[in-house]
């Protein structure tokens, strides 16, 4: 090959590299080792996490333990879906740009609202993807409100991505649970871009949207909400209650926890948005021959064809999440879906009525919920937590580690996975945890207390 | 070895494929018809309404297919044919590093105790998940020369959006404003899209007669009010700038960062490093040279490496590594406490599952691997060109620069399309035919009628050898008939489409019944 080239050495070909900035030294990596041994070094990893096959979970805030079937391994797995790039040449595409426009119609379906997207990185980038299409059809507004029920994660990016769009991000408090309607519409002035709800919230109460809308369409201002797709089954769709944005995380849709990602967020809106939207957008086409095919439609939008001008700077986003995701509503199927979400909704309320019934655990607040819900522990949360790990079980989500006002929170997710039995053994184990913390705090309390006593 | 014969030349007769129509999962809805069973419910039973009040529930289910198993798989099977996909043949996108993904590391991603770890779990019993990030970190760290790495970006552009945010937030500490940055007329488009995003307005900078950075007009246009210069190095014609410590030296002494965009990182790994470059903030695309499969579009993961000075000033959650005392084992955090941090850019930890992968993939390379890796990538990016050249490519499709390129290079379609009367995409189209993804067209924008050909290591001397044959025999063709390039691709599932007609009236959802 190098006669071809017509050099001498492979050395040759790197010559453009200044002498000075070239390695002169191996990296200082592990050297290369064989597939069984990568394969045990990385099993030794994975062993060492206490996944949800250890603990039962009932961790949620955002990423939930859903079965995820068979069939979306099977065919995610597939060379063809697994490993082709992004759609650019379509006629050899047809199979992947097919799977989007599919998504984007479950995905309108879900959220009630006319145009999606393929998908973006996943929820809490999805809504500051929405602040930045509000600012851009709010001309000239600056000021974007969100819930304090928004996911903390959601406005933590919100606000790193503000300071690059030269917004302001206020918030609005929580009141018995829900957004406090007051307290945003007081929030709301006439240069306020957006306002962000989440439904259900971050505590799990399921949100008026209908009447949040409402409050941000006075001022003039865009409704975003970012809403769990499977809450969709039974709970109204954001199209119907007037919001102009729905985003969402995906995971919930066919994708494994994975620590966090991959998973995909998906991107809904009015017809009038369709032009701004953010991300890939397949639509039909006709061949030369007349067939019916898909294609990137509205690509003027898009990075690599607008640069500066363009819409948003996603290339790269969630392609094979999004397949899982509609794989996934496909299987569950039109009454499959709305049976989950009962199924969810009772479970929940099960769960709720059960857990707040325990000794020294009490609901967070009444609002209604869907499929999480927050309740007060009389000891430390933390070492509840411990404790309940100590018997197999992830008990829920603290919120203290978001919240400084709920140091005594939990939040407590269900899924399909959770059976009556776990939500018992829950139970029983929440009410030894919080029996056993008690104690121990007593213990300490009376050692403190002789032990000042020597002192003194 | 007999050249294979070559393909139609004509749409006479359809193709299986071609004959199929396409139909969604939508039109093969039959009501009634259903895949998935819920469990039990083992509850009592309330009135759903008595659980949310009847305004906010859903009245009219979403019109979801009903559809079988042996019906989804069937449909999605069937689809995934309609697909050209890396394991099936050369795939030469420029830019985009197609190269092989080791079906380790799908497998080390499925294990349970990553597949089915949930983010929120307490560090304290994920011990394994934070260790895999804290290593992978160290390992870019060194691969970068850069010694601070965050994973959190979810995608190249991401950590593009990141890097800038990042330079905001480090001028901003020293009491500075900038409003612009300098990208190059070759960057990537998502470059100026990001810069943007960020709040800054683009300067673009020329490319000089070598294909580097024209240093004069750089030299003009940097001022205290330049932000940053975003590069990619080698650049987007495969060229290394060979005056990087000069740029380096212009814009830092101007107070600019210099952000490296990692896209083609798989030509100088073990061999070049952009922190020795000069570079204060560079991404990394796990999908490009870390082996992450592309999936049609993701999931990627683009982690950030960053200079000391701008290592304050990386997104939380951080990894952290705490020493065990008297040589226990050492534990991994969560760190959320950094006063300066420009905050957080996702959800969790990042793309995890990615994470997972290109671990595996650096582990089983080791330090010798990747520098292998680079070289043959170098290596076969130059026999292609050579091989072409040695054709009537190299009269039709002459290289845009000629200078030896690493592991990319740029052709120019216009000698053929002024003389054979056939475009860049034509070209691209018919290749099609012959079994070949396309190379990237049309891109660097600065060349007229562009092909830019990415070969990676994972190409053999053999399939490199059909490639070129072919664009070869595509030449001749256009010089019998250009018509038959026009017309191409004849064979693909489906013939050229009117992309045009779609974005006029798009056609973005299935059709309700």
């Amino acid at each position: 090959m190098l006669e071809e080239i017509g050099v001498e050495s492979v050395e040759e070909l790197f010559a453009a590299i200044p002498a000075d900035l070239r390695l002169d030294r191996p990296l200082e990596l592990p050297d290369g080792i064989s597939e069984t041994e990568c394969f045990d070094d990385l099993a030794s990893l994975a062993e060492r996490n206490a996944d949800a096959d250890a603990e039962t979970c009932f961790l949620g805030a955002g990423i939930y333990d859903h079965y995820v079937p068979a069939i979306v391994d099977a065919i995610t797995q597939r060379s063809e879906f697994l490993t082709p790039y992004t759609p650019y040449q379509p006629e050899v595409s047809q199979g992947g740009l097919q799977v989007m426009f599919e998504f984007q119609t479950a995905i309108s379906e879900l959220t009630g609202l006319p145009v999606a997207n393929a998908s973006l990185y996943e929820g809490p980038s999805s809504v500051a993807s929405a602040a930045y299409l509000a600012l851009g059809a709010t001309k000239g507004r600056k000021r974007l409100v969100v819930s304090r029920g928004l996911h903390p994660h959601s406005r933590e990016t919100l606000r790193t991505y503000a300071r690059g769009f030269g917004a302001e991000v206020v918030e609005a408090g929580l009141e018995g649970g829900l957004t406090d309607r007051d307290a945003l519409a007081e929030a709301i002035d006439e240069d306020t871009a957006a306002v962000f709800v989440q439904s259900p919230n971050f505590l799990g109460g399921v949100e008026d949207l209908e009447a949040l809308a409402a409050a941000a369409h006075e001022r003039g201002a865009l409704a975003v909400a970012s809403v769990d797709p499977i809450s969709l089954a039974v709970l109204r769709p954001p199209g119907e209650c007037g919001i102009d944005v729905a985003v969402g995380e995906g995971q919930p849709l066919g994708n494994r926890l994975d620590y966090g990602g991959p998973s995909f967020g998906f991107f809904a809106a009015t017809e009038e948005h369709l032009r701004r939207m953010p991300g890939r957008i397949a639509g039909e086409a006709t061949d030369a021959d007349g067939r019916r095919g898909f294609v990137l439609a509205l690509q003027t939008r898009e990075q690599h064809i607008r640069r500066e001008k363009a819409t948003h700077n996603i290339c790269t986003s969630q392609a094979l999440n999004a397949l899982a995701g509609v794989i996934y509503l496909s299987w569950l199927g039109r009454r499959g879906f709305v049976e989950l979400g009962e199924l969810l909704a009772q479970r929940t309320a099960y769960a709720r009525d059960r857990l707040a019934a325990v000794a020294g655990v009490e609901v967070l607040h009444d609002a209604p919920v869907f499929r999480e819900f927050g309740l007060r522990l009389a000891e430390p949360v933390p070492a509840v937590l411990d404790r309940c790990a100590g018997e197999g079980l992830a008990a829920g989500y603290w919120l203290g580690r978001e919240y400084a006002e709920y140091q005594d929170g939990l939040l407590v997710a269900i899924t399909e996975r959770r059976s009556k039995d776990d939500i018992d053994r829950l139970a029983d184990a929440l009410e030894r945890a919080i029996t056993e913390a008690h104690r121990a705090q007593a213990r300490d309390t009376r050692k403190n207390a002789s032990q000042a006593g020597v002192e003194a | 070895m007999s050249n294979p014969p070559s393909p139609p030349t004509a749409a006479d007769v359809p193709t299986p494929q071609q004959r199929e129509p396409a139909v969604t999962i939508y039109e093969r809805s039959v009501e009634g018809r259903r895949a998935a069973t819920m469990p039990p419910l083992d509850v009592p039973v309330r009135e759903l309404a008595d659980l949310i009040p009847p305004r906010l529930l859903r009245e009219t289910p979403a019109a979801l297919p009903e559809v079988s198993e042996p019906e989804i798989v069937r449909h999605y099977s069937r689809l995934s044919r309609r697909n050209f996909d890396l394991d099936t043949g050369p795939y030469p996108l420029g830019s985009c590093t197609m190269k092989h993904n080791p079906r380790l590391n799908e497998r080390v991603a499925a294990l349970p105790g990553h597949a089915r770890l949930h983010p929120a779990q307490d560090p304290k019993r994920a011990q394994g998940a934070l260790e895999l990030m804290w290593r992978l970190e160290r390992a870019l760290a060194e691969i970068t020369g850069l010694a601070n790495v965050s994973l959190q970006p979810s995608a190249g552009s991401h950590g593009e959006l990141a890097g800038l945010l990042l330079t905001r937030a480090y001028h901003g500490d020293r009491g500075e404003q900038r409003s612009k940055v300098l990208t190059p007329d070759t960057s990537h488009g998502t470059n100026p899209a990001t810069v943007t995003m960020a709040g800054y307005e683009v300067v673009k900078v020329a490319t000089d007669v070598r294909g580097g950075v024209d240093l004069d007009d750089l030299r003009a246009k940097l001022n205290e009010d330049i932000a940053s210069l975003m590069l990619t190095n080698p650049n987007t014609l495969g060229l290394f700038d060979e005056n990087i410590a000069e740029i380096a030296a212009l814009v830092h002494g101007k107070g600019g960062t210099l952000y490296y965009d990692g896209a083609n990182l798989n030509a100088i790994m073990g061999r070049s490093r952009p922190g020795d470059m000069g570079f204060d903030i560079c991404h990394l695309n796990l999908h490009k040279s870390f082996s992450q499969p592309h999936g049609g579009g993701g999931p990627g993961a683009g982690p950030i490496a960053v200079s000391d000075r701008i290592a304050p000033y990386l997104p939380v959650p951080r990894v952290v590594r705490r020493e065990g005392e008297n040589g226990s084992t050492p534990r991994f955090e969560l760190d959320h406490e950094a006063p300066e941090s420009i905050g957080r850019l996702r959800g969790f930890q990042g793309n995890f599952g990615v994470f997972v992968r290109s671990y595996a993939y650096i582990r089983s390379l080791g330090a010798d691997g990747l520098r292998d890796a680079s070289e043959t990538a170098v290596l076969n990016a130059n026999y292609l060109l050579a091989r072409l050249r040695a054709g009537s490519a190299g009269r039709l499709l002459p290289v845009a620069f000629d200078r030896l390129p690493m592991h990319e290079f740029v052709l120019s379609g216009a000698p053929a399309k002024r003389e054979l009367r056939v475009k860049t995409l034509d070209i691209a189209k018919r290749l099609l035919d012959y079994g070949f993804h396309p190379p990237t067209i049309y891109f660097p924008l600065l060349v007229d009628e562009a092909l830019m050909f990415e070969p990676t290591e994972t190409e053999t001397r053999e399939s490199l050898d059909q490639l070129a044959d072919a664009v070869e025999a595509i030449l001749a063709e256009a010089e019998r008939d250009p018509a038959i390039l026009h017309e191409a691709p004849y064979t693909t599932p489906v013939r050229r489409l009117d992309e045009a007609a779609a974005s006029r009236r798009p056609v973005v959802r299935q059709r309700r019944a």
